[in-house]
């Protein structure tokens, strides 16, 4: 979706009757974002909205971009916002022959995921709030607290998921599902995440000062 | 109420680092084509990161899982990154030593004067930040107007030339000395007088 790099548009002040719509339609699309939302949208802030080519629209908080949404499809999470709370999005894991691919912005096609190095949820509870590598603790700071049901249910088709990598702590990128996790299982081909936002685009490079 | 306030008091998000370089999480740097220098910087900058990242056992981990197939093209791949990367570098070093920032004093009427500043597009600053901040800097009027032939200057009023050089010099390392230029520019009478 953002292949090429954006030049920032002009910001202009969300309305705070539909700043209050934005808060509520990000609490119910990822409930585990809800204790948080003060933190992220604090109720006084002015939410700013930038319109970005391809009818996206960005919504930020100062310089710190927040979420963007496509006309008035799924919002979904600036990888900024992902990286500062990993554990609040469903999620998934593609392997590392997988990530050179995502990051040069191809569509993520199921046997990065299905293969050893991927994950996907797997409906077993013990699994839950799983995020990259943190669960095993072999990298990065451990366990993660505020664990949630996200690893322990399968996503249907055009839910939001962010992407994680083999080996690696951040989510590379973030998108919509465009086939159920179940389905990525049975079938094990064809395109699983198309046109999202990764690591290293237009939108993570554009200038939000 | 006020407990709600209070608890975003106490960092809830993670504060992640991301690399000077190629703005990439540390961890990413290897798929962004200017590795080299992504570990210089984050060697200097996060020493104990770099241990983590790039010490010899974590790269075997980490190269140990793809098959060797796999690995020769993923190293392929990487080698042509990293060369667009270095031409991409290269031209952008020879766009640097080719232009050149002008900085204009135009009589404006007879002992007023206006400077204009041309030429920062190439060094990638954005005119309209410029100005403001010469604006801000010198108390002066400062604005972004379009050339009759294609492009925008800054104009700032009254005879700054001498401290927008200063100025620049100070704030933007970019740009090297020998790049600006100082113009006198006269406008024949008439011209200018409304």
């Amino acid at each position: 979706m953002f292949k090429k790099d954006i030049s920032p548009g002009s910001k202009s002040k969300v309305k705070s009757s539909v700043q209050r719509a934005i808060r509520t339609q990000i609490t119910t699309t990822y409930p585990l974002l809800a204790p948080y939302i003060d933190e992220i949208i604090p109720k006084k802030e002015q939410l700013d909205a930038m319109k970005i080519p391809d009818r996206v629209t960005l919504y930020l908080i100062g310089p710190t971009p927040l979420f963007f949404q496509h006309m008035t499809d799924a919002i979904l999470p600036h990888l900024k916002l992902v990286h500062r709370f990993p554990t609040c999005f469903p999620s998934i894991r593609i392997d590392r022959g997988a990530i050179r691919f995502v990051l040069s912005g191809a569509t993520l096609m199921a046997p990065g995921i299905t293969s050893t190095g991927g994950r996907l949820p797997s409906g077993d509870k013990d699994e839950e709030g799983l995020y990259g590598e943190s669960q095993k603790g072999s990298v990065g700071e451990g366990e993660r607290e505020g664990g949630g049901w996200y690893g322990g249910r399968e996503l249907e088709e055009g839910e939001p998921v962010a992407v994680c990598a083999e080996g690696k702590e951040e989510a590379c990128a973030v998108g919509v599902l465009s086939m159920g996790t179940k389905e990525v299982k049975e079938k094990g081909k064809g395109p699983v995440v198309e046109e999202g936002h990764y690591l290293g685009d237009g939108l993570w490079k554009l200038s939000t000062e | 109420m006020a407990d709600t306030a209070e608890s975003p008091a106490e960092p809830q998000s993670r504060h992640v680092t991301y690399c000077g370089v190629c703005s990439l999480p540390p961890e990413y740097c290897e798929f962004g084509g200017t590795v080299k220098k992504c570990q210089e910087w984050l060697q200097r900058n996060h020493d104990d990161m770099y241990e983590r990242l790039w010490s010899a056992d974590a790269l075997a981990a980490a190269t140990s899982s793809l098959s060797v197939d796999a690995r020769k093209r993923a190293e392929k791949d990487a080698h042509k990154k990293a060369l667009k990367a270095e031409a991409a570098e290269a031209k952008h070093a020879q766009t640097i030593s080719a232009s050149k920032v002008y900085i204009k004093r135009i009589e404006r009427n007879k002992r007023k004067y206006v400077t204009s500043v041309t030429g920062l597009e190439a060094f990638g600053l954005e005119n309209k930040k410029v100005a403001k901040e010469f604006g801000k800097k010198f108390a002066t009027g400062s604005s972004v107007s379009k050339v009759p032939s294609g492009g925008e200057e800054i104009v700032v009023q009254g005879d700054v030339s001498e401290e927008i050089e200063e100025f620049l010099l100070e704030k933007y390392d970019v740009i090297p000395e020998d790049n600006y230029e100082l113009v006198e520019h006269k406008v024949k009478k008439g011209a200018s007088a409304t």
